[in-house]
């Protein structure tokens, strides 16, 4: 569990995006993650009602996106999507798979309001 | 009071990236080959580090370790330093995993220009290093076979970003149920033609394949 360093890394983007942009506050945070990146939204709420207190953050929103996990079979080239269990390919039984999302772990966006 | 949306699309460990990134450039400036040593709490990290610094001791090749753990202890450190290598311990404050500061702050105790391999034995985890870039040269897992032959399918994760998989305690196969077919196929799934030495660090078999695609990787210096 490093939701706490996350959460850290998140608050420091943005804010540090906020001030570029002369925010007097930030409402909303936009985050895409994809499912192979192991993080629980629910702790990350948490940290961040505590670790955003008196910045720029402070009781703005965070929103998740979260983005499936796809695979592409390199020998016959089926695309699927993962659900909870690592599995080979649907069709050709194939374990020579690429990940094609999933992987995402971005602050996409902040909403901000201006004096 | 203007409400206004700023697109950023920025990874959230851009930071931890920027500074690993730092520490790759000390690394290559230095001409020193660097390992991220990862597997989860007794898979047998620093017996295979101390194997490795026992095998090499007569070629001359200079070890430094890096030794992460939450505790504060010295447990580790002082079996590599009675080894005769030097060794630095981090002591992480009960996070699970070593990130890009924590290394970066560890290398101002190496003196680097001595060394030519820094192996990081990262915190015993199987799910929180694999996020966290630490600017080596490679990733390795250490998974010994008494865990299960299950692990590449429960935390996929730590599997994909490997350069080099090490299977340990092979010696230990014979007294239980480990499927090596069923392992290997996770395996395949998530880092297709992943480089693989299955060793004993107790018996030494399977070091020596080891010790030979090591040294070959470590700079003239």
């Amino acid at each position: 569990m490093h939701e706490l360093s996350v959460t850290e890394n998140v608050l420091e983007i943005a804010c540090r995006h906020a001030e570029k942009a002369q925010a007097k506050k930030v409402t909303d945070i936009y985050l895409v993650i994809g499912k192979l990146s192991s993080i629980v939204d629910d702790s990350v709420a948490f940290y961040w009602d505590i670790i955003s207190k008196e910045t720029l953050c402070e009781d703005s929103v965070l929103h998740f996106k979260r983005i499936p996990a796809e695979l592409v079979c390199q020998d016959c080239g089926t695309q699927y999507t993962l659900e909870d269990d690592l599995t080979p390919c649907p069709n050709c039984h194939s374990a020579r798979v690429r990940v094609v999302s999933g992987d995402e772990f971005n602050l996409d966006s902040i909403e901000i309001e201006r004096e | 009071m203007a409400e206004k949306r700023i697109q950023i699309v920025e990874n959230i460990l851009n930071a931890n990236d920027r500074l690993a990134n730092q520490n790759r450039k000390r690394f290559d400036d230095a001409r020193v080959y660097s390992i991220n040593l990862m597997a989860s709490p007794g898979a047998g990290k620093t017996s295979f580090i101390l194997a490795t610094i026992h095998s090499l001791l007569d070629t001359g090749i200079q070890i430094g370790v890096i030794e992460g753990d939450t505790a504060p202890v010295t447990i580790d450190s002082d079996k590599i330093s009675a080894a005769g290598m030097p060794a630095v311990q981090i002591n992480t404050g009960g996070e699970c995993h070593l990130d890009a500061v924590m290394v970066e702050n560890a290398l101002e105790q190496l003196d680097l220009a001595s060394l030519n391999l820094v192996i990081v034995e990262n915190v015993g985890n199987l799910i929180c290093p694999a996020a966290f870039n630490l600017g080596t040269h490679s990733s390795i897992l250490i998974a010994s076979v008494p865990e299960g032959d299950d692990k590449p399918y429960k935390y996929p994760n730590i599997y994909r970003g490997l350069e080099v998989l090490i299977i340990n305690k092979t010696d230990l196969l014979p007294y239980i149920d480990f499927n090596l077919d069923y392992f290997r196929e996770g395996v395949e799934m998530l880092n297709p033609g992943l480089i693989t030495f299955s060793v004993s660090c107790k018996t030494g078999e399977g070091i020596d394949a080891w010790l030979e695609w090591l040294k070959a990787k470590i700079p003239e210096k």
